[in-house]
């Protein structure tokens, strides 16, 4: 299929709006205790003090309000982020394989979330976070830097070499340091597999308003990520200052990327499958690829966390494992069921 | 009437200097063509008119100075298709012309309806609306180029750029391609600056002749005046025949045999 450039229609946002709300509902009824849907709006009407409803709530509502409902936003918000930061990735970069840890973010916050771990003798909760933000902005700083150095030569292909060296130097710190601390290795583990086990609102409140911002920004360059589609030169030609956008597009990636996996840890294949799979059913052009990015990433995401949590109940299976378990799969064979011609 | 003007234009590559002191001047309507041996620059020397090359040495279009303009500013003057156009994969034709219009937008807008007129009127002019919502990797050679010069239109700018736009096609595609632009040139008063290394087809159509060398212009003038037995046997290596048929220099190679 091909996309052309339509307009937004409102029909289409409505449809996803009720994806959206439906996933969170579904998911947040599912579990160890079974919910009503009535008992989740009650208790989001009650918490949120909307007039004209019945105020009162269930005994339910530690699971709705405490549990569930903020695992599964923080599910929904940190999907969208790396979903759409693989989109931009793929864009800018012109690389179908290109994915939001390209440039060393998991390396880096992997790195500063082991060190923090290891230092601590029983780390902060708003430590561990604060810790891999800053080696996931570290990583990316410093690939940039290099990548953008004159030995490299400056182009878009130094800069993912960059990234895959900066991504093993720091990968082999942060194995060493791990190897070093036997006694925290369940915890640095538990991390890089990631988790989204979250109680209260505290995380997403923490990284919400940074990941939003980053949406917002690559929801305004959707049109410009097809014009990078022509390479460098060509759009250069064609008015478009690759640098400086290029540059911008990977500041906001990257930042929400920090941002979402500081509090969730290494979550993989969501931002190479998720543009990828919708761009077989929509077509190759990032302006609804980036907006259809955020909204199927974060339903993704929330699906993916419900099995993480349901399968094997009462146990809990790192959702890393359950990403790339069902996302591999699940590529292949929509890879294999249609004929692609948008991946090249 | 708008004019380009291009003085000591200079590009180094590493140590090596690519393009030497290269100057010309070309006002709108005229069709220009470099030529010249592989390797001789002519590639680079449109690069640097792009502004997609660092070069040195003064490049001006109605007096103002294109080197020191904006990337959009300096786009919505000079238009450029390169020798073999990335075209991005599963886009359809229309989305494809349509990033033409990119200079004329802010960063973070979106097309307006005038943009999508302007896009649709040019795939008329070029005949190619009946193809607007095929993908990209469907097309032909020879419609591909259509399609690349159709996006160059779209950017409106009085001077277009063509690196090699007759390379890859064979001899009726190429007299299609060429027809078109002698066309626009004429009709929507463009100036079209094009490489090219078929020296017959370079005589046939622009209406001058820039023979570059090593980096350096060696002969400039209509195509009779360029295009001698002596020239190209000393800067292509290469035995030819010229035959002058209606004005125009035919460019033929000689059998070995036939020489003895």
């Amino acid at each position: 299929m091909i996309a052309t450039v339509k307009r937004v229609s409102s029909f289409s946002i409505a449809v996803c709006a009720v994806a959206i709300i439906l996933s969170i509902l579904l998911a947040t009824c599912i579990g160890a205790v079974g919910i009503a849907p009535s008992d989740v709006f009650a208790s989001i009407a009650w918490h949120l003090r909307i007039p004209f409803t019945d105020q009162s709530v269930g005994t339910s509502d530690v699971i709705i309000w405490q549990l569930r409902l903020p695992r599964v936003i923080l599910a929904f918000v940190v999907g969208s982020m790396l979903a759409s930061a693989g989109a931009a990735y793929q864009g800018t970069f012109r690389n179908p394989l290109a994915d939001p840890y390209l440039l060393g973010v998991s390396a880096g916050a992997g790195l500063g979330a082991t060190l923090i771990i290891v230092t601590g003798s029983n780390p902060n909760q708003y430590l561990v976070p604060f810790g891999s933000f800053l080696g996931a902005i570290t990583a990316v700083a410093l690939t940039y830097t290099l990548g953008r150095s004159a030995i490299a030569g400056r182009s878009s292909t130094a800069l993912i070499l960059a990234g895959v060296a900066v991504a093993n130097l720091l990968t082999a710190l942060q194995t060493l340091i791990q190897q070093q601390h036997n006694d925290r290795i369940r915890e640095v583990y538990s991390w890089v597999l990631g988790t989204l086990n979250t109680t209260g609102w505290s995380d997403v409140r923490l990284v919400t308003p940074y990941i939003c911002i980053c949406l917002v920004v690559l929801y305004r360059y959707r049109r410009v990520l097809d014009v990078f589609g022509v390479g460098d030169e060509e759009a250069q030609t064609m008015g478009l200052p690759v640098e400086r956008v290029r540059a911008t597009v990977i500041i906001a990636a990257s930042l929400g990327t920090a941002a979402a996996v500081s509090v969730t840890g290494l979550i993989g294949f969501v931002g190479v499958i998720v543009p990828h799979v919708l761009r077989l059913f929509v077509g190759n052009s990032f302006r609804i690829l980036v907006p259809l990015s955020i909204v199927f990433g974060g339903i993704f995401l929330v699906f993916a966390d419900l099995l993480a949590r349901t399968v094997l109940a009462p146990a809990e299976i790192p959702i890393g494992i359950v990403t790339a378990l069902i996302g591999a799969p699940f590529f292949l064979y929509v890879l294999g069921s249609r004929r692609v011609g948008g991946i090249s | 009437m708008t004019k380009l003007a291009v003085a000591n234009l200079c590009v180094d590559i590493g140590n090596k200097r690519i393009v030497d002191d290269f100057s010309l001047t070309i006002t709108t309507g005229q069709w220009l063509c470099i030529i010249g041996p592989n390797g001789a620059g002519k590639s680079t020397a449109l690069k640097a008119l792009a502004g997609v090359v660092p070069s040195s040495g003064v490049l001006l279009i109605d007096d103002r100075d294109l080197s020191a303009m904006k990337v959009r500013d300096r786009a919505c003057w000079i238009s450029y298709v390169a020798q073999d156009p990335i075209m991005p994969v599963g886009m359809s034709v229309f989305d494809y012309v349509l990033l033409g219009r990119t200079a004329h937008l802010n960063l973070l807008a979106t097309e307006s309806n005038y943009d999508l007129e302007t896009t649709e009127n040019i795939l008329q002019e070029l005949a190619l609306d009946s193809f607007k919502n095929r993908s990209l990797d469907s097309l032909s050679g020879g419609e591909r180029q259509r399609v690349a010069i159709a996006r160059a239109l779209t950017q409106q700018s009085p001077i277009l750029l063509l690196d090699e736009p007759t390379t890859a096609l064979d001899i009726g595609y190429q007299q299609d391609v060429l027809d078109l632009i002698n066309r626009l040139r004429k009709d929507k008063k463009i100036a079209v600056i094009t490489t090219m290394h078929d020296l017959t087809v370079a005589g046939i159509y622009p209406d001058e002749l820039l023979l570059l060398a090593n980096g350096q212009i060696v002969a400039q003038g209509s195509a009779l005046e360029v295009l001698t037995v002596e020239r190209i046997a000393h800067y292509y290596g290469a035995r030819v025949r010229v035959i002058i048929d209606d004005g125009k220099p035919l460019v033929l190679p000689e059998h070995m045999d036939r020489q003895a």
